[in-house]
């Protein structure tokens, strides 16, 4: 435990990452040796391109906006917190963990998940979903199998279905409407992160 | 209720007919007079050719006079009983059905072993013996393959291979927990003296265990399917059941075998190679199943020009990888099963829908058949009073075990699971799982092919096996749903289908595999992608054809799917709004009508052509309305509306036709072949055709983006610019253009008729100036048309894609369309004569 601790201790603030993520401090340790493979340069920083250099995200269709969600606007860099913030999007759901309740809104929120989901489309940041966003992950992920005619048609038909005022737009909360019945928790969760 | 008692006594008359019939032959051997499904068992072949001989058919007896009909209940006897009993059978399913109030509290297995019981009545009280029962080879042979393969083709497959491993945990190591308990434990209690004096010894009671853990699929998925459990509850219950079936039967093998080498010689070589042969026979027949999946993937990517028979091609290839493991000795049980998930996928993409749609029907029928027999005959072996050697200890013992063992397996394994499961098991869901292990006709199948030689209280076991059956499926089926609603077991969502719950769940995929590539982890994520891309890459590309392989995305599935809702939704409504010019042009795509005909009457009568619409369903040639408005992409859900406004520009009408109408080469042939649904269809006509369009969409799209067309058009088609003075709307250039194209694209907001619509802003097509160079407009701006221009030879499917898809976006967006004006829908209507050239 002597050299867990000492991990820990190397990184400033653990005790509020942790609290605000959730994460054990295996977790945390298992995250950070992860993180400085990552920084290859040993800037204690990541950019884009150390992501770039992982093969199978740049497979990822749309790997290039999920990178992108972890900088926020305007900055080049994550640091290891938010870098560990991002990741704890994807924890598990613990049901037995008793709830306080003034507690802020824990990270892996239902709504939390599907927030870092709507802004892998809302590319501009300007709360809604427009049809060329759409058109542009949709084309993303279907690559050529299917035709522009086609692909156009499919994502006017998502807007449809979502777009309750009209607007033809999707809004958060009409995204949010739209996937009620799908078990986020489920879908948006990595088993090991638990 | 009379009703009911009337059918009682068709069913009463019925059996009395064929027992009668029966008796009469009294030169058959009673060892025979086993229900035979002989129609395909060489066996009983020979034993109908005998008795044919025996009985002197009619070649053989010289005739003195030419007779002209002649008694010959020989010839037909085994078919005739066996179809007879069929009918019998089916018709119990019939009066079990026919009270809701009953099949709501008792399921439907239940009451067919209770309808067995009161044939079996009946069957008693005309022949005082049994004359009728389920033999294990009619039943392995004939029975079970097609409810195996009914059950592993409609299995849920995503959900089944993403649940596999708790299901695979639960079926071969929860079997085996549930064989050796059971059977130990009997035996236990045998040593304990609680059973008085028996035959048996140990080997002989894990053989018994082993029959008896076989859960049966049958009884609790239709509990299941009413109730809507939720669907990780489902398959775990679904896929254990019927994975379990294949593992008890090799199990029982297994057994079987050690008794018949019996327990002196059994030292720990044998037992290695019992394992061994364990794992050798369920995962060999598992990768038997998966073999003939492959090939019957492969064999439907040419069935195309037999595709009457394509479906059969399924059922006869299932049976057949059940017949071959059997022959080496496989489990046949897991072979069809593996067959049956394994090819789903493939064989749907591949085969046209309708074979589709017979394959699954055609496998419900024979699945539902058949387990309506083997309960209905479950029930009727009741009444063989030899199996009935009562000891309570036993019975009783058994029932216990099964049902306590049952429970700590379950409870065990799934213990074991939810250290690893993203979504653990919860208690409620794991107290039904091991509630629903009903036992059921395997292990009645198994029990009856039990060698008397070997195991001398053979009948004790069959009746015990009997009584545990009816206790499982009686009792446990009709307390298992009041029981799953008093623990508010979670239900299904019913989660509508939706574009975008399919599409974010694939965002979601994405998403969850990025993480865990960041993290530098291989989670299940990693695993499902890896296959998916190898199954892109080469699985599909070996069993798909090139066809199924464009169009097998799921996202466009749905879409697809959605749209085709949409379309029939659409007609039943139009039908009922009764106007229908547009259906019979929907029916089918190719419009084989008289051109002279169409031209005539757009010579002579244009105007009448919109009234006709309402009443020409008596002409024979397809009604030249329709074809002029041609439904499929301007249509809306109030087209007959539509249809009343007179056609304001006949002349431009008329001139479209002359110009675009597609001229038809043929004249109806004749539609009736043996072997073919749908010989009107023509690729090359609708090939024609959408070239046709697409040209002139070029042209005039062409002559839009250079924005020359205005005053041109103007001059050209006075007329038309007309009518949109009036609206008070600027002269916008799209609006002005020939055969009003743009029109249509716009007020139709099609999205499919994208390759124009793309390189505009929709719905701002009214406002002055947005069009030619539009700052909205995507960077893809001018490809589309380009792609569209090189694949111009769709095919058929694909336009009959777009069509519903059409209908579906103007119909949603008739509210959006709301505040325009009616006058805007006068562009439409000549957006619908346009169409004529469709």
């Amino acid at each position: 435990m002597g050299s867990t601790n000492s991990t820990l201790l190397k990184i400033p603030n653990v005790e509020v990452l942790m609290q605000e993520t959730g994460f054990s401090p295996a977790h945390i340790i298992r995250l950070h040796d992860r993180f400085k493979a990552l920084d290859k340069e040993g800037r204690g920083h990541l950019c884009p391109h150390d992501f770039g250099a992982i093969k199978e995200l740049a497979m990822n269709p749309i790997g290039d906006r999920i990178i992108g969600a972890f900088f926020s606007p305007g900055k080049e860099t994550v640091d290891f917190h938010t870098f560990v913030k991002i990741l704890a999007h994807f924890r598990p759901v613990d049901k037995d963990r008793p709830k306080e309740p003034n507690s802020p809104e824990p990270i892996n929120s239902r709504s939390n998940k599907l927030k870092f989901a709507f802004q892998l489309y809302d590319q501009d940041k300007d709360g809604k979903i427009s049809r060329d966003e759409l058109l542009q992950v949709l084309r993303a992920m279907l690559g050529m199998q299917v035709t522009d005619e086609q692909l156009e048609s499919i994502a006017d038909r998502t807007i449809q279905e979502a777009d309750l005022d009209r607007d033809d737009t999707i809004s958060f909360e009409e995204f949010r409407k739209s996937l009620e019945k799908i078990n986020i928790d489920h879908k948006m969760s990595i088993r090991f992160l638990r | 209720m009379a009703f009911l008692q009337q059918f009682a006594l068709l069913l009463a008359l019925l059996i009395i007919f064929s027992t009668s019939c029966k008796t009469a032959m009294l030169e058959v051997d009673s060892a025979e007079v086993g229900l035979n499904y002989s129609l395909k068992s060489s066996a009983t072949e020979n034993i109908s050719t005998s008795t044919n001989d025996s009985t002197g058919g009619h070649g053989s007896s010289t005739i003195t006079t030419l007779p002209i009909v002649i008694w010959k209940w020989h010839h037909v006897e085994t078919p005739y009983l066996v179809a007879l009993w069929i009918l019998t059978c089916w018709l119990c399913k019939l009066v079990a059905e026919l009270n809701h109030n009953i099949t709501s509290v008792i399921p439907e297995s239940g009451l067919l072993i209770m309808m067995g019981f009161i044939l079996g009545g009946i069957v008693w009280g005309a022949d005082k013996a049994q004359t009728f029962k389920l033999i294990p080879v009619n039943f392995f042979y004939y029975l079970l393959p097609q409810i195996v393969l009914d059950a592993s083709y409609c299995m849920p497959n995503k959900l089944f291979f993403s649940n596999l491993g708790a299901i695979l945990v639960h079926a071969v190591i929860g079997t085996c927990w549930n064989a050796g308990t059971v059977g130990i434990a009997l035996w236990g209690c045998y040593e304990g003296g609680a059973m008085g004096n028996l035959n048996i010894g140990l080997l002989q009671f894990l053989l018994f265990g082993a029959l008896m853990s076989a859960v049966d699929p049958v009884a609790v998925i239709a509990v299941f399917e009413e109730v809507h459990v939720n669907e990780v509850l489902y398959i775990l219950v679904f896929g254990e059941s019927l994975l379990n079936d294949g593992v008890t039967v090799v199990l029982y093998n297994v057994f079987d075998a050690f008794v018949s080498l019996g327990g002196p010689k059994i030292n720990a070589a044998e037992i290695i190679k019992g394992i061994i042969s364990f794992f050798v026979v369920s995962f060999g027949g598992s990768f038997l199943g998966v073999v003939f999946a492959v090939l019957i993937s492969m064999l439907t990517r040419v069935t195309k020009n037999v595709q009457v028979i394509e479906a059969g091609f399924i059922i006869v290839l299932g049976y057949l990888s059940y017949l071959t493991a059997e022959m080496l000795s496989l489990s046949a049980i897991l072979s069809i099963t593996f067959c049956g998930v394994c090819c789903q996928k493939y064989i749907t993409a591949n085969m046209d829908e309708k074979s589709v749609t017979t394959l699954r029907y055609v496998l419900k029928v024979m699945a539902n058949g058949s387990e309506t027999m083997i309960f209905v005959f479950l029930g009727l072996s009741a009444i063989d009073q030899n199996i009935w050697v009562w000891n309570t200890g036993f019975i009783l013992l058994t029932i216990l075990f099964i049902v306590i063992f049952r429970f700590m397996g379950v409870f065990f394994l799934n213990w074991l699971l939810n250290q690893s499961r993203l979504i653990p098991i919860d208690l409620t869901d794991q107290f039904v799982m091991g509630y629903g292990g009903l036992r059921g006709a395997v292990a009645y199948g198994l029990a009856a092919s039990l060698d008397e030689k070997k195991i001398p209280e053979k009948n004790l076991m069959l009746g015990t096996t009997l009584i545990v059956v009816y206790f499982t499926v009686i009792l446990q089926g009709i307390t298992m749903k009041p029981l799953v609603q008093w623990l508010k077991v979670k239900k299904a969502t019913q989660s509508d289908l939706t574009l975008n719950g399919k599409m974010n769940n694939r965002v979601f995929e994405h998403v969850l595999t990025a993480m865990e590539d960041i993290c530098g982890r291989m989670g299940d994520n990693w695993w499902t992608r890896h296959w998916n891309y190898f199954e892109d890459k080469y699985v599909c590309w070996l069993l798909m054809t090139s066809d199924a392989r464009k169009h097998k995305d799921p996202i466009f599935g749905v879409f697809h799917k959605l749209n085709l809702e949409d379309a029939k939704k659409y007609v039943n409504e139009g039908e009922s709004k009764g106007s229908l010019a547009f259906i019979r042009n929907y029916d089918n795509a190719s419009v084989d009508f008289k051109k002279q005909l169409a031209l005539e009457y757009a010579d002579i009568m244009p105007d009448i052509m919109n009234d006709m619409s309402e009443y020409d369903f008596g002409i024979d040639n397809v009604p030249v309305t329709s074809v002029m408005k041609n439904p499929l992409p301007s249509v809306s859900l109030n087209v007959h509306e539509l249809d009343r406004k007179s056609m304001l520009n006949d002349l431009s009408a008329h001139h479209l036709l002359d110009q675009h109408l597609y001229k038809s080469r043929r004249d109806n042939r004749p539609t009736y072949s043996r072997s073919h649904y749908n010989t009107s269809e023509n690729p090359d006509e609708m090939q024609e055709i959408f070239q046709r369009t697409m040209r002139s969409r070029l042209e005039s799209f062409k002559s839009a983006k250079m924005g020359v067309n205005p005053a041109k058009k103007l001059s050209k088609h006075p007329k038309k610019d007309s009518t949109h003075k009036p609206n008070g709307k600027p002269a916008d250039p799209h609006r002005t253009h020939p055969y009003g194209d743009e029109d249509f694209e716009f007020s139709a907001d099609s999205a499919s008729s994208s390759e124009i619509a793309g390189h505009f802003p929709r719905r701002n097509t009214n406002a002055p100036g947005a069009g030619v160079d539009n700052p909205t407009a995507n960077n893809m701006a001018v490809a589309p048309s380009q792609t569209a221009q090189g694949r111009l030879p769709w095919t058929p499917t694909n336009l009959r894609h777009l069509a519903p898809l059409r209908m579906s976006t103007r119909s949603t967006d008739s509210f959006a369309m709301a505040d325009a004006s009616v006058d805007d829908e006068a562009p439409e209507e000549k957006s619908g004569s346009h169409h004529t050239r469709l």
